[in-house]
């Protein structure tokens, strides 16, 4: 059995906790080595750090799939208050909103508020429908952002970037970030080392889930590229309300679950809108994202936990 | 010997609905005219008819039945919906002849088409 070089659980310890536990569906992917980290027990002090991603609250949102949006958010808010180990920050990859109502941007930013960290916000397709064309997002969080709202930081030793690829949308297409959000990436990473670790955070999935269903991004191949010769390169996106992960070579992507309601999977269902589940198991199937940075360790590690663990 | 008359009354309300109906289309037909309307129903993320052709002249109704925000977005930008939320509607009416292609402008795979033929 492989040695676990982590400081931290063995990988078979933690699988029988976590069965103990009863949590089910905590798990963990870094890289091409599988690794288990039970939420929360990251030592972040010593070996790095952790953030949150949430993505997809949707607040405003009404349906049968989900009643109360906002309710749901103050659970995995809760949750994020909750942890052991408090997170640097958080990273919220978009529909924020339901429909871009003032009223909804300031009731997200209450609850979101308490969990009493920063966050960094890319805007979703939901969030620019306003009268003004995405005036109401970039108003709130466009504050030291380029063109509809993309800016990078570093934290930790980590280059974070976030993107907008939910703007000029074409008739049949999927995601687009555009020329001059890509060039702007190109000057923004130019003076990076390749081993500086690199996450890219935007709405849509940068990489091609369903097309059918609009899963996907036109010109993300670009962007891509541009992050091919760093050593870590870690890419958090939403809006497709579900889980999903793929690893290519240094690259690790990651869809978040949505605090609002689920979506089908791909070819299960006519279209990709809310997915009714009964009341008992709307919760398992909405959460937070937990991601882990151990320095000197090169992928990520990603945890995802639902609201009813 | 019931259900021959219940058979019975429900044709023969069935013929007086018919026969009011009748009267009520006529009536219409004899009004001023009013301009022709048409509908496009968002249903799963599609728009129902997929292409809709009507005349010049004639108001198109985009209505959303989804539980999801959809927008119409016309290619070039000839017309242009606020979002529209459930049961929500637009309304445009096509006052040249010719083919319109459009599509949702938060989910573009969502297409569609309006041929506006003259007279």
């Amino acid at each position: 059995m492989a040695h676990d070089e982590h400081n931290g659980v063995s990988r078979r310890h933690a699988l029988e906790c976590m069965i103990w536990a009863g949590t089910g569906l905590v798990w963990t992917m870094s890289g091409g080595v599988p690794t288990s980290a039970l939420l929360g027990t990251a030592k972040a002090a010593d070996t790095g750090f952790s953030f949150l991603q949430i993505s997809d609250s949707h607040v405003g949102f009404d349906k049968p799939a989900n009643p109360n949006a906002l309710g749901t958010l103050e659970e995995a808010i809760a949750k994020v208050g909750a942890l052991p180990a408090k997170p640097a920050f958080m990273i919220h990859t978009g529909d924020i909103t339901h429909l871009s109502k003032d009223t909804q941007f300031d009731d997200a930013k209450q609850v979101i508020g308490r969990a009493g960290l920063d966050v960094h916000y890319v805007p979703g397709e939901h969030d620019i429908i306003d009268e003004n064309h995405g005036k109401a997002y970039l108003d709130r969080y466009g504050k030291g952002t380029k063109g509809d709202g993309w800016y990078s930081f570093d934290d930790h030793g980590v280059h974070f970037v976030g993107l907008v690829n939910v703007v000029d949308l074409k008739g049949g297409g999927m995601g687009n970030l555009g020329p001059e959000q890509l060039a702007w990436l190109a000057d923004d990473l130019k003076a990076k080392s390749a081993s500086t670790p690199v996450v890219l955070f935007a709405h849509i999935p940068l990489w091609t889930i369903a097309p059918d269903w609009g899963w996907g991004t036109e010109d993300s191949a670009q962007a891509l590229q541009l992050v091919s010769r760093f050593g870590s390169v870690t890419i958090l996106n939403g809006h497709i309300h579900q889980i999903m992960q793929k690893v290519e070579g240094n690259v690790t992507f990651h869809t978040a679950r949505s605090t609002a309601f689920p979506q089908p999977a791909p070819g299960t269902a006519p279209s990709p809108g809310p997915k009714l589940v009964p009341a008992g198991e709307l919760r398992s199937v909405l959460g937070i994202t937990d991601v882990v940075y151990r320095v000197g360790k090169e992928p990520l590690a990603i945890t995802d936990s639902t609201l009813a663990g | 010997m019931n259900t021959l008359m219940r058979v019975t009354r429900r044709s023969a309300l069935r013929l007086a609905t018919t026969v009011v109906l009748g009267l009520a289309c006529h009536h219409s037909t004899a009004m001023a005219d009013d301009p022709p309307v048409a509908k496009v129903s968002i249903d799963n993320f599609a728009f129902t008819p997929a292409t809709l052709t009507v005349k010049l002249g004639t108001k198109v109704t985009f209505v959303n039945h989804d539980d999801i925000p959809h927008s119409i977005v016309s290619v070039p930008g000839k017309f242009r919906s606020k979002a529209l939320d459930t049961d929500q509607s637009f309304e445009y009416t096509f006052a040249t002849a010719g083919d319109f292609d459009y599509f949702c402008g938060l989910h573009p795979h969502m297409k569609g088409k309006i041929i506006v033929t003259p007279e």
